[in-house]
């Protein structure tokens, strides 16, 4: 393996890092604030990428698409908040399971009827469609650059909002005493609703983004959204510092693993069992993370104070 | 006592169907029969010791990947593959359970996922069975060398037998003093532990236990439609498995069966999710966007079950 083809494979890691934090960010807020588990989840991330095709194709830009399909996405969280996740405060989280299971049905078979079921694509925008040369004989598409320094961004912004703003105070006073919130005079409906939506617009983002390097079709959530788990379980529930290490991680090791396993194994094993073994291991790297994470540290490595 | 008799019922319209069903109608039973001993296996464990596993198509998997290997490595005797099948899958269990059943609530829910998920791609990756496309099975097992289960009304009546089995077997167990453990700790871990007993050594035996049911169903699914593929194993067909048991457990309580009635239930549940599923997919390609609210219907018209704990 080369310096330039591992660099590659470490920024594909990275994006895929990214876009997972995005997914996780939101169900871990959603978790950590209000208890709920959220399956659902993963369609707001396909429907962000089903908005995008929509919106870039109404308005003819990418630039002016994207607002257009993460307001909706906002609007489309706080409808599912309002008539699904409300009534799920506070109850079992085996009836939450199931309910946000059955939402997923619905999406992921309304998506199919509105869209049809063949993979669709997004237009890359023109100023980011070139790539640049990284070193010698390394040229890396821009666009993907960009989704990377978009999803840090948005990373950063996500730290200081829930950190050093009052909105972000009271997320984090919601997220350790919820009733006491209530009862000091906040209107917990009101800022779980905000959560969810922004949650919601979250993972939208994810997928509007995502869509001009894979393709958008349905179903296109569901691996993410079991990969996102995967996450906020290896970072701690609630924890979004622990999400952000965590997705990054989870990404890197997928990608390497994949990229580079089946050759290491060829130095220690015959060239067909590696060829064999090689992807098995290589889609098993995550999960096994998790369970050597999860045997030390059963509360994931950033626990959320209980 | 009613919950036997509902059971009872259940089985006895089960033994009468093949005298006025088709082979079409048989399949369709049979494979209903089949997930009921799946949503028993499930039940055992979230019924009885409150693990709410989403894992759970992947032990089913395994066991049809079981009887559908040894077949391809040329062992077709059932009394062979379907005890190596059940192993298979119980160690699974086994061997994930010790990891997953340190954690408990939620984390155990996306753990359990996640193994099954691991399953599920390993299963992909098998490219000498198949890989993505799965494996076409050669013919049915046979029982000794004889092709018996071939006949739809033999299958028919093995797959109900080892349904009441199941049944049996996971009621016998939970009513020991074994169940007694897993009970209480589902209602209270810390009075459990102030006893003196661990429940986690009990949980693990029993979550491999319904590993092993899993499987055994999984082997009788292979069988019923002569292939296996990783979609057997994804985590849509765990989240089913909970609707039968839920969706089951609820239509019992509304009988009146509710509490000891659970293990009625899961059989009522999957008998009912599949037929509903096959009415529905007649109705409309787009089976799912009914069946879907269907689901959320049901858990904000059912009964509140909070949280312990959880405030009003």
């Amino acid at each position: 393996m080369s310096t330039p083809l591992l660099l590659v494979q470490v920024l594909n890691g990275l994006q895929l890092g990214i876009l997972l934090f995005l997914v996780a960010g939101g169900l871990t807020l959603v978790f950590g604030v209000m208890d709920v588990i959220n399956l659902a989840h993963g369609v707001q991330y396909m429907l962000g990428a089903y908005l995008m095709v929509t919106a870039t194709a109404l308005t003819g830009s990418f630039w002016l698409g994207l607002p257009l399909a993460l307001v909706a996405a906002l609007v489309l969280g706080l409808v599912l908040e309002f008539a699904v996740i409300r009534p799920l405060y506070g109850r079992d989280h085996l009836e939450q399971v199931l309910a946000t299971f059955g939402v997923i049905l619905f999406v992921n078979e309304a998506v199919k009827m509105i869209w049809g079921a063949a993979p669709l694509s997004i237009p890359m925008p023109q100023a980011l469609s070139g790539s640049i040369p990284l070193m010698d004989g390394l040229n890396y598409p821009v666009y993907r650059l960009a989704l990377l320094a978009a999803g840090l961004g948005v990373a950063a912004g996500l730290y200081v909002l829930v950190t050093r703003t009052r909105s972000g105070m009271l997320l984090r006073a919601g997220a350790s005493n919820a009733p006491m919130v209530s009862a000091l005079g906040v209107d917990i409906k009101a800022l779980f609703a905000k959560v969810f939506a922004f949650g919601a617009m979250l993972a939208a983002f994810a997928g509007a983004m995502a869509g001009p390097i894979l393709s958008v079709e349905p179903g296109m959530g569901d691996g993410l959204l079991i990969l996102a788990f995967v996450v906020i379980v290896i970072g701690g529930i609630g924890s979004i510092r622990g999400a952000f290490v965590a997705a990054l991680l989870v990404g890197l090791i997928d990608t390497l693993g994949r990229s580079f396993l089946t050759d290491l194994l060829k130095l220690v094993l015959p060239a067909s069992d590696a060829t064999q073994a090689g992807p098995a291991l290589a889609s098993m790297t995550v999960y096994l993370l998790m369970a050597v994470v999860l045997f030390f540290r059963p509360r994931g490595l950033f626990p959320a104070p209980a | 006592m009613r919950a036997a008799l509902l059971f009872l019922a259940l089985v006895a319209a089960l033994a009468l169907a093949p005298l006025v069903a088709d082979t079409y109608m048989l399949s369709l039973l049979a494979r209903a029969m089949i997930f009921a001993i799946a949503a028993l296996s499930l039940d055992f464990i979230l019924g009885g010791a409150g693990l709410v596993s989403f894992g759970h198509a992947a032990l089913m998997g395994i066991g049809a990947y079981g009887v559908g290997i040894l077949m391809e490595e040329g062992t077709r005797n059932a009394l062979v593959s379907f005890p190596v099948a059940m192993a298979v899958a119980a160690l699974f269990a086994f061997v994930t359970g010790a990891v997953s059943l340190k954690t408990r609530g939620v984390y155990f829910i996306m753990i359990t996922l996640a193994f099954g998920q691991m399953a599920f791609f390993v299963t992909q990756s098998l490219s000498a069975y198949g890989g993505d496309d799965g494996l076409t099975l050669a013919a049915r097992s046979t029982i000794a060398g004889n092709r018996w289960l071939k006949s739809p009304i033999t299958f028919h009546y093995v797959t109900l037998g080892l349904m009441v089995l199941t049944a049996l077997i996971c009621a016998l167990v939970l009513a020991s003093p074994f169940g007694g453990v897993l009970k209480a700790a589902k209602e209270n871990e810390r009075r459990v532990r102030a006893l003196g007993i661990d429940p986690y050594p009990y949980r693990l035996v029993a979550y491999g236990i319904a590993g092993a049911f899993a499987g055994l169903s999984g082997a009788l699914l292979a069988n019923l439609t002569e292939f296996v593929s990783p979609a057997f194993l994804s985590w849509h067909r765990s989240g089913e498995l909970i609707v039968m048991v839920v969706a089951g457990g609820m239509a019992a309580s509304a009988l009146g069966v509710g509490g000891a009635g659970r293990l009625a239930g899961a059989v009522l549940g999957a008998l009912g999710v599949i037929l509903v599923e096959e009415g529905l997919s007649h109705l409309t390609e787009h089976w799912r966007i009914l069946f879907g609210p269907m689901l959320v219907l049901l858990v904000l018209a059912g009964a509140r079950r909070r949280k312990p704990g959880a405030p009003a």
